[in-house]
Order: structure tokens, then sequence, then C-alpha cells
């Protein structure tokens, strides 16, 4: 199907892209990397009326390190965060996520900012923002505000973006000496929305966990964190006990729902099994 | 409000200037408005790769691109990587390998493995599936494609 007739601006600077935004409300869209916002127009999905570009706006695609933590532009593409070697060192959990997003062609165009954005409860980068404790750096004209991810998804394809804010960064803790890492995604096809997945990082010392963070897509209704398993697990070891405990404890966390790929009870099933493998990886 | 957007965009090394509904993608623009109709259209939503086009260097899905996103843009179809022999090698191996049938994808898996190879020149058979997930193809199975696929990185390797 072909969209429906809307306008196009393209905005060469924050600043013209809220005038637009003020200009034309609730019937403007902000256009970033394209590959969900046009795959939903084509679909006729939403009407807006106007389309404001921000594939123009200069500087908004960086990636660079600032102190303790690594801050992404909204706009670096995915192609560019996959070949970045400060990402690889310094967030590796994001450039294991990053080959399971899409395929090459619409990663060549797709932005982080419109990933977190768009929230796609099955996405990839939402949930490893949760696991990395990373915020994100929202713009208006009435100033910038920066909110934990932990505090941004609130629902099905909902977050705390308010309707003239622009995500203009995502910023991310770089990883500790003692910290490591594991992302496990399980799809149909290499590049699908993901049936489940799993994203961790946390501490590992002489064995024990601590300040360990699971984070779920395809789990539920936004990316979720397994608050009760990452309890249990804090000061212990790896043993067949604890890991038993943690997987039971995954229903109290997960909610996910029957969908084209399966039942909610074969996702939880595939949960426990993604989140023990995970937790072998890392405390191997 | 621009209904209409003016765009100037080399295609193929032509340099071109046309008036284009705002709504109109790269592949519909390069079909309908330049007559290049090596392109095609399937899904229409991002999932079967037929669109594929290469801009400013980058393969990219036509369907989910403006033609006003490509102003100023150096944008290649099926026909300029055709007339330029960049990939003559390939469109030999696919009809050597039975790469092909009906072809309605074929345009998009040569741009996908051109970019495939630019990048990794000795893909394993793994990566090589890997890369050209985002393609569909109804008729070969695949199998022939990631053996024509392999054979043009050997050849190119030597
Ligand atoms: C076939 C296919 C498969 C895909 N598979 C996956 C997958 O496996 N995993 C995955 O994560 N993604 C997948 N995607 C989606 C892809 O990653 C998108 O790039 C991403 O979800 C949206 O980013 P975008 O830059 O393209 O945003 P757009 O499509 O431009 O925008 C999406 C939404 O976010 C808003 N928005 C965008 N940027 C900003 C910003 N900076 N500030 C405020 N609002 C903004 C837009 O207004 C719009 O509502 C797939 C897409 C396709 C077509
Ligand atoms: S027509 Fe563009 S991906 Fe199918
Ligand atoms: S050859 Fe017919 S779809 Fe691929």
């Amino acid at each position: 199907m072909k969209s429906p007739p809307f306008s196009y601006i393209r905005a060469e600077s924050l600043e013209q892209a809220f005038d637009l935004i003020d200009q034309y409300g609730e019937e403007a869209r902000i256009l970033a990397g394209g590959q969900s916002l046009m795959a939903t127009l084509n679909m006729r999905l939403s009407t807006p009326k106007i389309l404001i570009d921000i594939n123009k706006i200069g500087g908004m695609d960086q990636i660079k390190l600032d102190n303790d933590k690594i801050v992404v532009g909204a706009l670096a593409r995915h192609t560019k965060v996959a070949n970045s070697s400060d990402i690889k060192k310094y967030a590796p959990l994001v450039s294991k996520a990053l080959p399971h997003i899409a395929h090459q062609a619409i990663r060549n165009r797709g932005t982080f900012g419109g990933s977190i954005a768009f929230a796609d409860p099955a996405a990839e980068l939402p949930a490893v923002s949760l696991a990395l404790e990373a915020s994100f750096v929202l713009q208006s004209r009435n100033g910038i505000r920066t909110l934990p991810a932990k505090d941004f998804f609130l629902g099905l394809f909902d977050t705390a973006l308010k309707k003239d804010e622009i995500i203009i960064a995502i910023e991310i803790p770089i990883i500790k000496d003692d910290e490591n890492y594991s992302f496990m995604e399980l799809s149909r096809r290499q590049g699908d929305y993901a049936i489940i997945g799993i994203a961790a990082q946390g501490n590992i010392k002489s064995g024990i966990f601590s300040n360990m963070r699971l984070a779920y897509f395809g789990a539920g209704d936004r990316p979720l964190i397994a608050q009760n398993a990452i309890n249990i697990l804090e000061g212990e070891r790896h043993t067949a006990e604890v890991i038993k405990a943690v997987e039971e404890s995954l229903s109290l966390d997960l909610d996910p729902m029957d969908d084209l790929n399966g039942p909610a009870s074969m996702k939880m099933h595939l949960a426990r099994v993604i989140t023990s493998r995970t937790l072998a990886e890392i405390s191997a | 409000m621009n209904d209409n957007i003016n765009i100037s965009l080399t295609v193929n090394g032509q340099k071109i200037s046309r008036n284009v509904a705002a709504r109109t993608n790269l592949v519909d623009f390069v079909r309908y408005e330049l007559e290049l109709t090596g392109s095609h259209v399937g899904c229409e939503h991002g999932v079967c790769g037929a669109c594929t086009i290469r801009v400013d260097g980058s393969i990219v899905r036509g369907c989910l691109m403006l033609a006003a996103q490509a102003d100023g843009s150096k944008v290649e179809t099926i026909e300029g990587l055709s007339d330029s022999n960049e990939i003559t090698d390939l469109q030999n191996e696919f009809h050597n390998s039975n790469a092909l049938q009906c072809g309605f994808c074929t345009p998009g898996f040569l741009l996908t493995a051109q970019e495939l190879l630019e990048n990794n020149p000795s893909p394993s058979r793994n990566e090589i599936r890997e890369f050209i997930s985002g393609n569909y193809c109804r008729c070969t199975g695949y199998q022939a494609i990631v053996d024509a696929i392999e054979k043009v990185a050997k050849k190119r390797n030597n």
C-alpha cells in the first residue's frame, strides 16, 4: 500500500524543529530513519499531516566519550553504532545486540533515537538501555531533561516522551572492569523482531553475582527488568539451586503475550532457557 | 506546508532535478518518474528487499525512504551498477549457479551481495546468509544464491 498524502519539511536545526512542532502540534510527526514510521505510513496505520525530517540537523549523530559515560547522538544510525570502536570497547553489550536489529539496508537508515522513541516491546535497544542503566536526553523549547531508561518506557509503544520533546542523545555508563555481559535472542529469521530476548550485565567478582541487570524484550508490553530474579542473584554464586530459583521467579516479572510466534506459555519457557544460558555465560 | 518538493540529485551518475509529491518514496520515484524499473516493489513495508537501492554508497529500502530525503544524494540503481560493470561477475555467477528463476528478487540480492563483498571480501556461508537475511526469494530456496555469492568472493580474491 502507498502512504496517504502528507507534507514534508526538513528542519535544519533543533530550533526550527521546535518551531514546526509548535506550529503543527498533533498533526506533525518527527521523521528520523523512517524505518518504522514509513512502514506504518505505508500500511496506513498512522496519518500525520506533516513530517518534520530531523536527519539534516547537524551534530546529532556523533558518538562521544564523556568521562564515565559514552554519549550516542539520537541520529546515530545502527550501522554507525555497530562500527564504532568506542561502543565495542565501552558498551560491548550494545555491539552484541546490533547485528540482531533488522537487516543491513534497514540498519543503514534506522537510528538509535528512533528505536528508543518507537519503543517496540520486542526491540533490542530499549532492553539494552535498561540493562546498561542508560539515560535519554530529551529536549524541548523549554529546556533539557535527562530521564533514566527505567522511567521512560510506560506501556505498549508508550513512553514518557512529551509531544514537544525530541530525543537528542542516549547516555550509557561505560562498562566497569569487574562487570560482564551477555545478550541472547530467539527469532524466526536473522534480523526479525525477537520472539524473546535478554540483555544482561552486572558485576561478577570471584564467582559472586552482584548488581546484576536482567532486561527482557518480547516479554511483555514494554522492555522489562526482572527485579525478583536480580534480588535472588545478589551475593550468590552460580549454582543449580540459584538458577532454578531465578527461573521460577521469572513469571513474577515477565508477562509475555500470545502472538504469531506462539503462545505466552512457550515464551515463558524460552525466557527461562535463555536466562540460564545467559547466566552461565556471564559467570563462565 | 510543502506538498511538493523540488529535489536535485544524481541518479546513476546523471544530474536530475524534479518536483515530487512529498509522499513519493524513492523506489516509486526511480520507477515511475525516471522509468528505471529494475528496482522492484514488493511489500512496501521494509520486509522483502525487492526495492533495494544504493544511496550515498550504502543500500537502503527504497520503499522506506522518501524521494525528498534523497535531495543532494548520489543514488544508484541496478541499471547503474549493470552499466558500469561493477557487478558483472555477480550477474554472471547468479546466472551460472541458477540463483534466479523469476528474477523479481534478483536486483535486490545483487546490490546486497555487492555491499557484503565490499565490507567483507571473504565471508563465510553463514555470514552470507546473515547479510542477505533481509531479502526474500520465493523461487530458489536461497542455496544457489549463497553458492553464487561465495563463488564470486573466491574469484575476486584471486
Ligand atoms: C523489516 C523491519 C525489521 C525490523 N526489525 C527490527 C528489529 O529486529 N529490532 C529493532 O529494534 N528494530 C527493528 N526494526 C526497526 C528499526 O530498528 C527502526 O530503525 C527503529 O525502530 C526506528 O528508528 P528510525 O530512526 O527508523 O525511526 P523513525 O521510523 O523515523 O521513527 C519512529 C518513531 O519515533 C519517533 N522519533 C524518531 N526519532 C525521534 C527522536 N529523536 N525524538 C523523538 N521522536 C523520535 C518518530 O516520530 C516515530 O514516531 C525493523 C524495521 C523493519 C522495516
Ligand atoms: S518493497 Fe521495500 S522491502 Fe519490500
Ligand atoms: S527468483 Fe523469483 S523471487 Fe527470487
